[in-house]
């Protein structure tokens, strides 16, 4: 006669039902939602937009000519470059770079200008220190149009022909230290997956802590509801302020810091919906293993501090030891990251998605696993 | 239903055991309470009733013993008994952000009760809180919010009620439309276990168990558990009774001296001596002395006394 206790639609949706109740009376956390991402997009949106200028340029010049010296002086021009001197050759440009003694160094090969008259296309070299892609990148973004007003400039007269498209020399741009090229592009995007792990974690955290505390367990445990509509019933309020806070960073990126979008909007809202649910087992989890709200707090931030450190967010992935790569596979942020950045910056559809979207899957489904087993059904 | 259940016991635990750290809670507790009782539970605070509730309806596991709830094995069919039982907890435990009528709600869903919206509003209306439905549960005074919480743990017509300290800090005249409810219950055939300090309510009830340090002293109907302590008892009535009382505690055959005020109750287990005692010292004090039947009172604050000095832990 003892029945089997499965899981009853009736008992997850009254879960559901309480919790979206109990949020709508809890200011703090509703202030949460919205200003968190506020705060930290006008933290973070604060370094994207500085605009740095004057950064420390060293030129190896094994050409000296009037388009060289033109070239060089329209960077100057630009103000974003401050020429600090010449260097002999290569290898004491990749010391100055290696040293941070200087920022960019622009190399021009021997020969140049000859090349150029012959109509073969040289190329102009410059190496950037990409280590600070913020500081750097609207600089490097200038330097085409630099190049071009120099070909207009000094390809006159007899020279003109060669101003035509295609463009009479190359500017090669090499950024070291930062393969990827991660761009003030990438932090947006890569900030929606820092500001969705903190918060999802950390609300769902103390989502279960919450009601031991105010011995509301008590209650919770008499009735006859499983571990898994008690968890899954108290996550879905969460899903729903993930993606209002997912929609705030968008609209942040798209209106605020004019991030380029590329993707399909639907896919971004499929991946942030795949990203909150993993979060939320994680929170889920802290929540039935911490005994009081402190350590679920506490829990959130050792969380945390791996996935901001080795997601990709803070570092270049490529660029990280491979121990540190190896325990950055496991955090989602790291999926979310290429996901988003694939789909918001290059337009990267369900192909490229998929080999970052399964883990996100695999991982939520094994995390919510635990989270049920270590569900405590009694006050032990 | 399990094998060994006698359908005549609504609860039927023998021998539990509960340990928290090295410190033993409830220590060999046997307890079998008939379908259709109302069962008081009594005993000082720590003495293990909340431990011993909390395991019947499997909120605990024994760390050993056995037993069923309405049939069912308490150990392996927690889910069927958290279905048909009715607890409630001694600490308020409902949800201070949610209204009166959201919680009763709440609980209804959770036990998918049938015409909820009808047993609700119904439960509403016995309560005498219609009006006060929209008004959030953390803002009722404690009168009210243990008739909430009766009222919701009662919304799933459970067959079995596990009260702890249902009644305090409520007031008499709610205490005792609250024991009517009770009685009422129990005449349709419900099963209920109430923990409670009062002496008013340990003689309403049809049984009684007495709990001390996690050992069941005394279990029967409260004739039983009178006599099963041996004490005689005379009622002193007199002036200055806080001086005679300091003399009487040192005089042989009194093993207890308790003042009711303007009453002194004096009880020991050796009934002669205790007469001549007593008839002693009346002479000498003029004061009245007169036999009288040992109270439910005198057997409990015994029973505390006598259990203090065998297993307390004495400073
Ligand atoms: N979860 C727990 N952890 C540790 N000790 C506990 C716990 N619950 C109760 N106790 C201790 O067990 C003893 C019995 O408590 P309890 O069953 O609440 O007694 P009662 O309900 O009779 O007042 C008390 O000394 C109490 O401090
Ligand atoms: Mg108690």
């Amino acid at each position: 006669m003892s029945r089997r206790n499965g899981f009853s639609l009736v008992r997850w949706w009254s879960i559901v039902r309480k919790e979206f109740l109990q949020l709508r009376r809890d200011r703090v956390t509703f202030a949460m939602i919205v200003g968190i991402p506020i705060l930290q997009m006008a933290l973070f949106g604060y370094a994207i937009n500085t605009d740095p200028k004057h950064l420390d340029t060293a030129v190896i010049s094994a050409d000296n000519s009037d388009i060289t010296r033109s070239f060089i002086s329209a960077m100057k021009n630009s103000d974003y470059f401050k020429f600090v001197g010449q260097l002999p050759d290569e290898a004491a440009g990749r010391d100055a770079l290696n040293r941070g003694k200087v920022l960019f160094v622009v190399t021009i090969p021997a020969g140049f200008t000859r090349q150029l008259l012959r109509h073969e296309r040289p190329a102009l070299l410059i190496e950037a220190d990409g280590s600070d892609p913020i500081a750097g990148a609207s600089a490097l973004a200038a330097v085409n149009g630099i190049a071009q007003s120099v070909i207009q400039k000094e390809l006159t007269g007899p020279l003109a022909p060669l101003a035509g498209s295609p463009a009479a020399f190359d500017v090669e741009i090499h950024r070291l230290f930062n393969p990827e090229g991660i761009t003030q592009y990438n932090v947006v995007p890569g900030l929606m997956g820092v500001i969705l792990t903190l918060t999802m974690v950390m609300m769902t955290g103390l989502a279960m802590t919450r009601e031991r505390e105010r011995g509301t367990m008590e209650n919770l445990l008499t009735m006859p509801s499983t571990p898994i509509e008690v968890m899954t019933g108290k996550l879905i309020p969460y899903i729903g302020i993930g993606l209002i806070q997912s929609t705030i960073i968008l609209l942040a990126a798209r209106f605020v810091f004019h991030v380029p979008f590329f993707g399909n909007i639907g896919a971004v809202y499929l991946v942030a919906l795949l990203f909150v649910a993993a979060n939320l087992t994680v929170g889920i989890t802290f929540s039935s293993l911490a005994g009081n709200q402190l350590q679920a707090v506490q829990l959130t931030v050792f969380y945390f501090l791996p996935n901001i450190l080795l997601s990709g967010f803070m570092f270049p992935f490529q660029g990280m030891p491979k121990w540190a790569q190896a325990l950055g596979n496991l955090l989602p942020l790291t999926y979310f990251n290429r996901l988003i950045r694939g789909i918001m910056l290059k337009g990267n559809g369900w192909a490229d998605s998929w080999p970052s979207a399964w883990p996100l899957m695999v991982f939520t489904l094994v995390v919510m696993t635990v989270a049920v087993k270590t569900y405590r059904r009694t006050l032990d | 239903m399990s094998a060994s259940a006698n359908p005549d016991f609504a609860i039927d635990v023998k021998d539990l055991n509960k340990h928290f750290g090295d410190k033993h809670v409830v220590n060999n507790v046997s307890m079998r309470v008939r379908k259709g009782e109302i069962f008081g539970f009594l005993g000082p605070n720590g003495s293990g009733k909340t431990t011993t509730i909390r395991m019947m309806c499997g909120l605990l596991k024994p760390d050993s013993g056995s037993g069923t709830c309405l049939g069912y094995d308490i150990r392996r069919d927690s889910a069927d008994i958290k279905r048909n039982v009715g607890y409630m907890t001694q600490r308020f435990s409902f949800w201070d952000d949610l209204t009166i009528r959201e919680n009763l709600d709440f609980v209804a869903r959770m036990y998918q009760v049938p015409g909820r919206r009808d047993v609700v509003q119904k439960s509403l209306e016995d309560l005498g809180l219609v009006g006060r439905a929209g008004q959030l549960a953390g803002e009722l005074s404690g009168g009210w919010k243990q008739r909430m919480a009766l009222a919701a743990c009662m919304l799933h017509n459970p067959m079995l009620l596990l009260l702890d300290e249902p009644t305090a800090g409520v007031d008499p005249k709610a205490r005792c439309d609250f024991w009517d409810e009770l009685q009422g219950l129990a005449a349709r055939g419900v099963s209920v276990l109430v923990s409670t300090h009062y002496m008013d309510e340990a003689v309403r009830c049809h049984k009684l168990a007495y709990i001390a340090y996690g050992k069941l002293l005394a279990q029967g109907s409260a004739a039983e558990v009178v006599a099963s302590q041996h004490l005689s008892s005379w009622a002193i009535i007199g002036e200055k009774l806080v001086q005679l009382q300091e003399t009487l505690r040192q005089q042989p055959g009194v093993e207890q001296t308790v003042s009711f005020g303007t009453v002194l109750h004096v009880s020991g287990t050796d009934a002669d001596l205790l007469q001549r005692t007593v008839a002693a010292t009346v002479a000498h004090q003029g004061v009245r002395a007169q036999k009288i039947d040992t109270g439910l009172e005198d057997v409990f604050i015994y029973m505390m006394s006598r259990s203090a000095d065998n297993f307390g832990d004495r400073p």
